[in-house]
């Protein structure tokens, strides 16, 4: 086995450890994806929430903010993210103090994914029933409780589906914000593997994103059998 | 005939929805008045806004104008907050059964009681008596998946009971069950009324299902109420056409005449046909015999339903007539003499047609 590593995969070795090496590399990337996903999840959570409550038959219709609001998440995920990066450059320095590492890539990575995020949480929540919320609704709950017990919770599977589908195009744009100042794997595959030509570093990057989607997909497809019934 | 007081009383309801610049009189002019413990049916065909109706009186559906008064509070002039009370007293099933997927038996009859001042163990004794009640005690942790049509149904009933309402609608609740079901859930409806006293709004578009339990009915057309009584008077002398359409066919005696129609053997019927309708103790012998030894006149019975209304039996006969002619007009003075509601029909009207 070393023997085979040591063979095939030297610049691997190589680039193993160190301030950067693979090692490094894996944390910035789980580090882009997880603290982004969770922020960009909350984010996602409430525009998406807003967005099904406010709309014209919604539990509290509120057309002029929905009208805002709705514009407000397309034009967001219209901006091309190679671009948002460097647009909200001063806002990211701002907010964190740097706009390179993966710290600086945090910024973009939720701003560019919150948006996204939030209309699947739309289209999840807008799948709910609405023979169930009208029953909630006749049960006397208010409209905070409907949106916790009922829209949340019978929304849940459809929510982590598409948590899990958002969080699995987020490890694409940390490859993205990676390769121009982020860290993580895909620096390392783009200023290592690609740039110096040791393709067995770009490979093994490639791997292990990989391995990253397959575990948190078979996460998500546990999850969401669990919930379904 | 509107009595004064009652628990549901909805005073000239009008519900208008704009719609991309089209206008919808929903309801107009609506006013209701349900009596505590009555088993209020509302019929009428699809569109007749029925819905919309029923659910003005839990405020689901503000009305444009006028009042609703439930339980001698005007819900109209409540606060959100006060009116989310009164709601509780108002239990709602629907078609679509409506439960939360993601929640067990158990859990959707609870779900209504998480807010209540019940320990847990309270409430779980008392969703356990109310599955006993609807008769799915052995499927508390069943998902609804896993239920057939009939048995969400129960279950549905059993969470609309939980926050203990005076009042329960029901919206179209056995459209989506067969007739065995059907029946099977309307008599748990009528045990309800009976054992605890609810007072009990359906709608639906069958007065067979008004014809099993309901103590009074309204019906519903474009909106207006063009007619409303207790379920005999509806029953026995329908005033309105669409009235007494629901009637007959429910009777069936519009399916025989369409028949009698379209085969062709209304010319071989000799003799003058009558329907008849009559409620009480006016039989079907008697009748027979009556109308010959009295008028030497003969009468065929092509079609007779005797049915139980409360207790009181309904019939409608249809008959053929023959004998003299002034004879045959004086039986049907003599039938009318008797309570019976005569009315001579043409078969040959729309034959060509
Ligand atoms: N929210 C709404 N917006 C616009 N129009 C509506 C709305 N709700 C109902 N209507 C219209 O009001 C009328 C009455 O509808 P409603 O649902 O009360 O009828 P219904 O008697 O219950 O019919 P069904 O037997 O099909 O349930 C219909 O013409 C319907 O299209
Ligand atoms: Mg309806």
């Amino acid at each position: 086995m070393t023997n085979f590593i040591n063979t095939y995969l030297p610049n691997v070795v190589a680039n193993w450890e160190g301030d950067n090496g693979f090692v490094v590399a894996i944390w910035q990337t789980l580090y882009m994806t997880f603290v982004s996903a969770i922020f960009a999840g909350i984010f996602g959570i409430i525009l998406g929430i807003l967005l099904v409550v406010t709309t014209d038959d919604g539990i509290t219709p509120h057309k002029t903010f929905y009208n805002i609001l709705d514009k407000l998440v397309n034009l967001f995920r219209s901006i091309p993210f190679v671009i948002l990066l460097a647009v909200i450059g001063p806002f990211t320095k701002l907010v964190v103090g740097q706009t390179i590492g993966p710290k600086g890539a945090l910024v973009p990575l939720i701003i560019g994914t919150a948006p996204f995020f939030a209309r699947q949480v739309q289209l999840a929540l807008v799948e709910v029933d609405h023979g169930v919320i009208e029953a909630a609704e006749a049960m006397g709950l208010s409209p905070m409780k409907i949106i916790f017990r009922v829209y949340l919770k019978e929304g849940l599977p459809e929510l982590i589906r598409s948590g899990t589908f958002t969080t699995i195009s987020l490890i694409g744009l940390t490859a993205m914000a990676g390769a121009v100042g982020g860290g993580g794997l895909g620096n390392m595959a783009i200023a290592v593997g690609y740039q110096r030509f040791e393709n067995d570093v770009t490979i093994v990057s490639m791997i292990f994103i990989l391995i990253l989607v397959f575990v948190i997909q078979g996460i998500g497809d546990l999850l969401v059998r669990k919930l379904e019934h | 005939m509107v009595e004064k007081g009652g628990i549901i009383q909805l005073k000239n309801i009008d519900v208008t929805f704009h719609n991309e610049g089209k206008t919808i009189e929903a309801v107009k002019n609506v006013s209701i008045n349900v009596n505590k413990g009555d088993i209020f049916g509302v019929i009428g065909y699809s569109g007749a806004g029925k819905s919309t109706l029923v659910r003005v009186i839990n405020l689901l559906q503000k009305p444009t104008s006028g009042e609703v008064i439930v339980n001698d509070k005007s819900l109209t002039k409540l606060s959100v907050k006060d009116l989310r009370k009164e709601r509780k007293n108002i239990g709602m099933i629907f078609q679509h059964f409506n439960l939360m997927r993601s929640l067990t038996v158990f859990g959707n009859v609870d779900f209504p009681l998480r807010d209540s001042k019940l320990s847990k163990q309270e409430r779980k004794e008392k969703v356990d008596k109310l599955l006993k009640l609807v008769g799915l005690d052995d499927r508390a942790n069943n998902y609804p998946s896993q239920l057939s049509g009939g048995q969400k149904q129960r279950v549905a009933i059993a969470r609309a009971l939980a926050s203990d309402p005076e009042i329960l609608i029901s919206d179209e609740a056995t459209s989506a069950l067969d007739p065995k079901t059907t029946t099977e859930i309307l008599k748990l409806l009528g045990r309800l009324n009976k054992e605890l006293g609810i007072t009990i709004v359906i709608i639906t578009h069958e007065m067979d299902a008004i014809k099993q339990i309901c103590n009074r009915v309204a019906v519903m057309e474009d909106g207006a109420l063009i007619e409303e009584g207790d379920l005999l008077t509806i029953f026995g002398s329908p005033k309105k056409k669409l009235t007494k359409d629901f009637v007959d066919t429910s009777t069936q005696i519009s399916s025989v005449l369409d028949e009698i129609k379209e085969s062709g053997i209304a010319g071989s019927i000799s003799g003058r046909l009558v329907e008849l309708n009559y409620i009480g103790n006016v039989t079907n012998e008697p009748l027979v015999v009556g109308l010959y030894k009295k008028f030497d006149v003969e009468a065929n019975i092509l079609f007779s339903n005797i049915e139980r209304l409360q207790g009181t039996t309904v019939g409608i006969m249809l008959f053929a007539l023959t004998g003299d002619d002034d004879k045959v007009s004086e039986a049907i003075k003599y039938l009318n003499s008797l309570n019976v509601n005569v009315k001579e029909i043409d078969i040959t009207e729309s034959k060509e047609a």
